[in-house]
């Protein structure tokens, strides 16, 4: 009875499993993964030299706006259809009702519309790219360039719409997941003896639930302004366009705890797993990030410094995002704390967490920088800022992903992944994201401006081939670096202007893109040639043992029919 | 993980309630697709056919997917005590959601009512609604409905049938006198829809609220409908308790809208 599995349409298609659901989060998050990532090479390939090579009209000319489109197209993505759908739908169907020793989540039927939501949701915003002019708003949609005057068209009508039905799915999961987790624990299992993933699902899902429905509101604001005359956000009617940014913010913020939250919980156990040692700070981690959480909600106009808002609220929200450093540090200097003295196997799992830390850090200094008005104001809407959230997100967020993955395959599938392949893929990730991303910092602080097509620089000396143009760009790179730290002065007079850090960039992104495609054959590697992987396969020892580890691999169709309890 | 924890076995099954595979959240998520692409068709005038299709999809998937649940709670019995309070969660948490849509409305009418563009509030022009006219009876009707509500759910306590049927069917009747006024006000306002920032918000905030109480009476009338089919007894009746949760939480919308937007935004130039 327990293993007894309905057919492939009933199991699929009508699934009140949490794992199988899990399982399709997953898939689909890989699958969106690959387009959102593609999207991003195709701009890579732009920007890797000055001038318009591929984004043309017929007649050859720069077409903005498809680069708008794709930037756009990007963000929402990864954001919605990645992050979300991977840490939340994936990670956190599959081991929250396992670690809390439920045998599902509270609602499996709104689980399964919570998946099968962001479908629709999906193609509806890849067809808001591909019809009339595309939604070339960024994934802010403000407007006055999201409304009728800078997009007459269908396109931002169907984002919106696809949002909302995303919307509608995160909330409808973040209700199931606070019910499950509140009702649905062993007996003996307090909300202080539950391990920290399942607390960072919980704090991400009441994010969500009081952030979603206010971007909801603000949405359906610009659907009517856009289409039934009302004048929210248009001056001409007494509308104010600042309120929209105070609206998506208001969301928007919330929305970047709530796809690094479920990261933090993750890295937790691996850290602690791999250090065989428990998680340092306990309290000090759960209730960290519930402070993150609640500070998170009322920081959100650091994100419009620029909007002219008066300088007591500049400085009201520099201090209260400053403020979300502390809880921050507590967090990274616990799981420092949890590897010292701690015997560490360095598996593939471990090194993209201790990479997300790393990483994560990084990102987080940045923030610090840019949470400041003062320095806002200069970098604002410049790639210093597109490094920021890139190192907090993409090699943040996307980085637990996979950790997660390797962390977990082999509970899910029951089979193990290449542990070779696996490092290769993770130090090929490592070194193409930061080549991506830490140039931009420069390019930033010297002033390129985000969401341009284009650069101006100087044009390449004639007569290089592809290798030769390499080694010059990546020699001009290394001057700058080399006479910015020693005060070495250059002969050469020549310089390259944005070209240089755009071109080391572009390579990074090729080989990150080079390691999504080994990632790809790690997963087809695992199902079908993967060995067997045991209960306990990483050898999670009793004292910091979670439930997941003590069923099969994979686990049975319906795992705990006889309940199990915290002795 | 904060200590060492150790796991044994209760020996007993489980208390929580499996559900069965079902194909109506996956329609339904369709049906949603599908009406969001109508919607989008119909804003661009490439007809509402879609629209509609798409909204009577949604709606009978909502019907078979609640006739299965009623299924579940009145033959098949499935619904355990720890299921029953796992619903108060989700009910619960559901109308917080629904609070933080309401925010958004209620942030842009203060945005607007407390800096307003052309200084005043309301703008020149905009002839306001008396709010102790037509809205102060409205008023009064949702607070009679929410006495009506509880006088329901002191009934069914009682195992009183017949006072649960009579309180609930008089609670739906004033949700519909309410909607029945709302149509009637908005048919005779002095302001029209496109006419700038405060009909915006008005229309907006007030037409997602009479859209609440659509759904809350649709909520208590299937209630109605189902008490008069024993459906409920007095210990297990959530179906309508969380009408009740989601009639009241229409109800205090309403005390919000009453205060800020029709007696504090009306200002001096109201009609009579």
């Amino acid at each position: 009875m327990a293993d007894h599995k309905p057919g492939f349409f009933t199991r699929w298609f009508c699934s009140t499993n949490h794992k199988d659901i899990g399982t399709l989060y997953i898939l689909f998050s890989i699958f969106a993964g690959i387009i959102g990532g593609a999207f991003s090479m195709y701009m890579r390939m732009e920007l890797q030299d000055p001038g318009v090579q591929f984004m043309t009209n017929e007649d050859g000319s720069p077409n903005g706006q498809m680069w708008n489109v794709f930037i756009t197209a990007h963000g929402l993505i990864m954001v919605f259809f990645v992050v979300m759908p991977g840490l939340i739908g994936g990670f956190g169907n599959w081991f929250v009702p396992l670690m809390i020793g439920a045998p599902d989540m509270a609602f499996p039927r709104l689980n399964n519309i919570s998946f099968w939501l962001i479908i629709p949701a999906f193609l509806l915003l890849i067809a808001s790219a591909l019809v009339d002019i595309g939604a070339g708003t960024g994934w802010t949609i403000y407007p006055p360039l999201s409304a009728k005057l800078g997009h007459p068209g269908m396109s931002v009508d169907m984002a919106i719409f696809a949002l909302h039905l995303a919307g509608a799915s995160s909330i409808l999961g973040a209700a199931n997941f606070i019910t499950t987790i509140l009702n649905m624990r062993v007996p003996g299992m307090t909300l202080h003896k539950m391990p920290l993933f399942v607390w960072s699902m919980l704090v991400t899902s009441f994010l969500l639930v009081l952030a979603v429905p206010v971007l909801g509101g603000a949405i359906t604001m610009l659907l009517t302004d856009r289409n039934f005359g009302t004048t929210f956000f248009n001056p001409e009617g007494g509308g104010d366009p600042i309120l929209f940014q105070h609206l998506f913010w208001f969301f928007g913020h919330p929305e970047v705890y709530i796809m690094i939250l479920p990261a933090f919980g993750i890295v937790s156990h691996i850290i602690s797993t791999f250090s065989r040692k428990p998680i340092f700070g306990y309290l000090a981690m759960a209730y960290a990030m519930v402070a993150i959480g609640f500070v998170g909600f009322i920081v959100w106009a650091h994100h419009m410094y620029t909007t002219g808002i008066s300088v007591n609220t500049l400085t009201y929200f520099t201090v209260a995002t400053l403020i979300i450093a502390v809880p921050t540090g507590v967090k990274i200097f616990s799981w420092l704390a949890t590897m010292w003295g701690g015997s560490i196997i360095y598996k593939t799992p471990m090194l993209w967490a201790i990479g997300f830390i790393f990483l994560f850090t990084v990102g987080g200094v940045t923030g610090v920088v840019l949470a400041n008005a003062g320095m806002d104001v200069v970098l604002h809407d410049t790639y210093y800022v597109v490094a920021h959230f890139h190192y907090v997100l993409s090699l943040g967020a996307v980085f637990i992903l996979f950790a997660g993955w390797y962390y977990w395959i082999g509970k899910m599938s029951g089979r193990m992944y290449p542990e070779f392949l696996g490092k290769v893929h993770f130090w090929m990730t490592f070194i193409g994201v930061n080549l991506t991303f830490f140039p931009q910092h420069f390019l930033g602080l010297a002033g390129m401006p985000r969401r341009y097509i284009d650069y101006p620089a100087p044009l390449l000396p004639e007569g290089l081939d592809w290798w030769g143009r390499t080694q010059f760009m990546f020699n001009e790179a290394w001057m700058q670096l080399h006479s910015w730290a020693t005060g070495a002065v250059y002969e050469s007079t020549i310089t390259w202007g944005y070209h240089g850090w755009n071109f080391v960039s572009s390579m990074g992104a090729y080989l990150a893109g080079g390691s999504v495609i080994l990632f790809i054959v790690i997963v087809f590697w695992t199902l079908f040639f993967g060995r067997k992987a045991s209960d306990n396969y990483w050898d999670v020892e009793d004292k910091i043992m979670t439930l997941e580890w003590t069923i099969s691999s994979p686990p049975p169709f319906h795992q705990f029919e006889i309940q199990p309890k915290v002795k | 993980m904060s200590e060492k924890i150790e796991y044994g076995t209760t020996g007993k099954p489980h208390p929580y309630h499996m559900v069965n595979p079902s194909i109506w959240p996956m329609l339904s998520a369709f049906a949603a697709g599908l009406m969001a692409v109508g919607g989008v068709f119909f804003m661009h005038d490439k007809g509402s056919a879609l629209l509609i299709l798409g909204f009577m999809a949604v709606l009978a998937c909502m019907f078979f997917w609640w006739r299965d649940v009623v299924f579940e709670a009145v033959v098949e019995k499935a619904h355990s005590a720890v299921a029953k309070i796992g619903f108060r969660f989700g009910m619960m948490l559901f109308i917080a959601s629904e609070l933080m849509f309401f925010v958004a409305f209620f942030w842009a009418f203060f945005n607007a009512s407390l800096f307003p563009v052309g200084g005043i509030w309301p703008p020149e022009g905009i002839v306001t609604v008396d709010p102790l006219g037509l809205p102060l009876l409205m008023t009064m009707i949702l607070l009679l409905s929410g006495c009506t509500v509880t006088w329901a759910h002191a009934a069914i306590l009682n195992s009183d049938k017949d006072g649960f049927v009579k309180a609930l069917g008089l609670t739906t009747a004033l949700g519909f006198v309410f909607l029945c006024f709302q149509v009637y006000e908005y048919t005779h306002l002095l302001f029209g829809f496109k006419d700038g920032i405060f009909p915006s918000t008005f229309y907006m905030a007030t037409g997602f609220h009479g859209f609440h109480v659509l759904v809350g009476t649709i909520f208590l009338g299937v209630c109605w409908k189902r008490a008069k089919a024993d459906h409920f007894t007095k210990d297990s009746h959530f179906g309508f308790e969380a009408a009740a949760w989601y009639w009241h939480f229409v109800d205090v919308v309403w005390l919000f809208l009453f205060v800020a937007v029709y007696f504090w935004g009306a200002g001096d130039a109201i009609a009579h």
